[in-house]
């Protein structure tokens, strides 16, 4: 079964490698590209938020961030278009991990809504000073990145690897968070945070790491986006809301929480989007099936694609062996978030004669 | 020896005085009950030992240092566990992950390892054995029941060795077997050496397994002794009988 596993993996990763020369039409890549993007930019926002319980609605200030640290760079230390950008990009992450820090530590202070209503806020004031800040930003004008050297069918090759190559570090980071000591500290900060601070989890240094960690990867990905839209960017297009929300809503869609479920949810909502864009034009259509498709998903599936799945299959393995006891243990491996009630009195059913009855 | 002492500990929540010079000792190795009636400030005694409240004033101190407003995480490295009254475990995480929540460790390799590393799993796995829920450890703990909840609670603040444990209420809403079962273990562990402050409103419970009862009403104590001496006392039965 593990062994099946890993070779499920491999091919996955094969296919993801060779989608570019299976697939070369550039109409294709590109949306192949943002993908990628986006199914990074969840995985990263689900280390922080997905783990910790923590729903960060500003991401878009590290995206830009990203963004206009490439550009500057770019610009101030005469970067020559080419291949050189992208061996900036660790910078990149660097910076928007910085700015990262300050902002967590406000941030973190509070809790719920208000620290959601806190991102929001970061955000608007990212974006303000996007446009005010001529002096860095040079405003609503934008700036110019080089443009790639390379072009025609080969020119969304590069992007896509670089992308692919972000979303698999980030996803070793995640895998490595969801299954160290560290993660599980995460977790229970999601489940009861001073219950965990009471069992010495550093709940404060441990929030802030993952939301470190997730600016490092989301302002990467802005630094690779910068890079490939070839047009400049500006304030409202690097700063926009609907990043914000667009990650969040991925990663819901998927399984939040779950190491694959933002991927998921990238990989359905993101290809869809640019469909319908395609199909409609800029005329907001899509947006309108964009949410209708999330409403239909909350409605049929409200913990998400994979916790939904996963258990059902569990269930599904279990009942063929036909033993309750196997089916709260199966549910239980089969998903990390709890299992539903249905399962509780079998739970119940099991307390053997040797047990003290509960 | 005293291994924790509050002294003179006040709390004021708005125009509610929780505490009001409350002082209390807990002798090591003993088994030290707290009772009286709702709302006389015992659990506020244990969230001001633990670090969950600021104390107003007044100090507490633990094996010979100040630990007054320490913060949770502090308190619990020093060697104080407790339990809540309405039991606080992580619904989402199994059994096993709940055992291991308490087992960080804070050097950065702790950090970086798995949390199952197999001392660290046998420990975990001797534990639920302990208190008797083994075979629910892959389970996630959100589907046990009030019992077991209790009994996981009491598992996983075990795993890091406290030197006291405090519990607050651990016969509250359970059954008359489990009670005495949850008893047993307490007893055991007490025989190991680990030294109790519970909480509980179960007389007989108290009365069967506490070497000193401290009094509390209105926020402060009014008696302290042995239990068939304390059950007695003429203030506490005015205390109880809301004199």
């Amino acid at each position: 079964m593990r062994l099946l596993k890993i070779a499920g993996l491999l091919i996955l990763l094969a296919f993801a490698i060779a989608f570019p020369l299976l697939f070369p039409n550039p109409a294709i890549t590109t949306v192949a590209v943002f993908t990628l993007m986006f199914a990074a930019a969840a995985t990263a926002w689900n280390i922080f938020s997905g783990y910790t319980g923590y729903i960060a609605l500003g991401h878009a200030v590290f995206f830009g961030t990203g963004a206009y640290t490439l550009a500057i760079m770019c610009q101030d230390w005469h970067i020559p278009a080419g291949y050189a950008p992208f061996y900036l990009l660790p910078l990149v992450g660097l910076v928007a991990a910085i700015i990262a820090i300050p902002l967590g530590i406000i941030a973190l202070r509070t809790r719920r809504h208000t620290f959601i209503v806190i991102t929001i806020a970061f955000f608007f004031i990212f974006q303000l000073m996007a446009y005010n800040l001529r002096g860095l930003t040079n405003g609503s004008a934008g700036i110019e990145l080089p443009i790639p050297t390379w072009s025609g069918d080969f020119y969304n090759d590069p992007f896509y690897y670089v992308t692919l190559a972000v979303l698999l570090l980030a996803l070793v980071v995640s895998w490595w968070v969801r299954n160290s000591k560290y993660g599980l500290g995460l977790l229970a900060i999601r489940d009861d945070e001073d219950r965990a601070l009471g069992l010495g989890v550093k709940t404060g240094p441990s929030k802030l790491t993952a939301f470190v960690i997730s600016a490092f990867f989301v302002g990467i990905l802005g630094g690779v986006y910068a890079y490939f839209i070839e047009v400049g960017i500006y304030p409202a297009v690097v700063f926009d809301p609907l990043y914000d929300i667009a990650i969040a809503l991925m990663s819901f869609m998927g399984g939040i929480g779950t190491l694959s479920g933002p991927i998921i949810g990238a990989l359905i909502l993101e290809p869809t989007q640019q469909y319908f864009t395609l199909a409609y034009g800029e005329n907001g259509w899509y947006l309108v099936v964009y949410g209708a498709m999330f409403l239909v998903i909350i409605l049929l599936l409200p913990r998400g694609i994979v916790p939904t799945i996963s258990e059902r299959w569990a269930r599904w393995q279990a009942s063929r062996r036909n033993t309750p006891e196997e089916v709260v243990v199966a549910v239980a491996s089969g998903s990390a978030v709890a299992a539903s009630q249905e399962t509780q009195p079998m739970v119940e059913r099991n307390e053997g004669a040797k047990e003290v009855n509960l | 020896m005293n291994i924790l002492e509050a002294r003179n500990v006040s709390k004021a929540f708005g125009g509610i005085q929780a505490l009001s010079t409350c002082s209390i000792t807990v002798e090591q190795g003993k088994i030290t009950g707290l009772i009286g009636p709702n709302g006389s400030g015992k659990t506020t005694l244990f969230n001001v030992i633990t670090g969950y409240e600021r104390v107003d004033a007044g100090e507490v101190h633990f094996n010979g240092r100040r630990i007054t407003n320490s913060s949770p995480d502090k308190v619990f490295a020093l060697g104080i566990g407790r339990t809540f009254q309405l039991t606080r475990i992580f619904p989402r995480l199994t059994v096993l992950e709940n055992m291991h929540v308490a087992a960080q460790r804070n050097d950065l390799k702790g950090l970086i390892s798995r949390w199952s590393s197999s001392h660290e799993q046998r420990r975990a796995l001797e534990l639920l054995d302990f208190v008797g829920i083994t075979r629910l450890k892959d389970v996630p703990a959100a589907n046990l029941s009030y019992g077991q909840k209790k009994l996981l609670e009491f598992a996983f603040i075990l795993i890091a060795e406290p030197k006291v444990i405090l519990l607050d209420e651990p016969a509250g809403g359970v059954n008359p077997t489990m009670i005495n079962h949850i008893a047993a273990r307490v007893r055991e562990l007490n025989q190991q050496g680990v030294t109790f402050l519970i909480v509980e409103h179960n007389m007989e419970f108290v009365m069967k397994l506490c070497d000193t009862v401290n009094v509390m009403h209105r926020g402060t104590k009014i008696a302290e002794g042995p239990p068939e001496v304390v059950r007695e006392n003429p203030d506490v039965l005015d205390a109880y009988l809301g004199g």
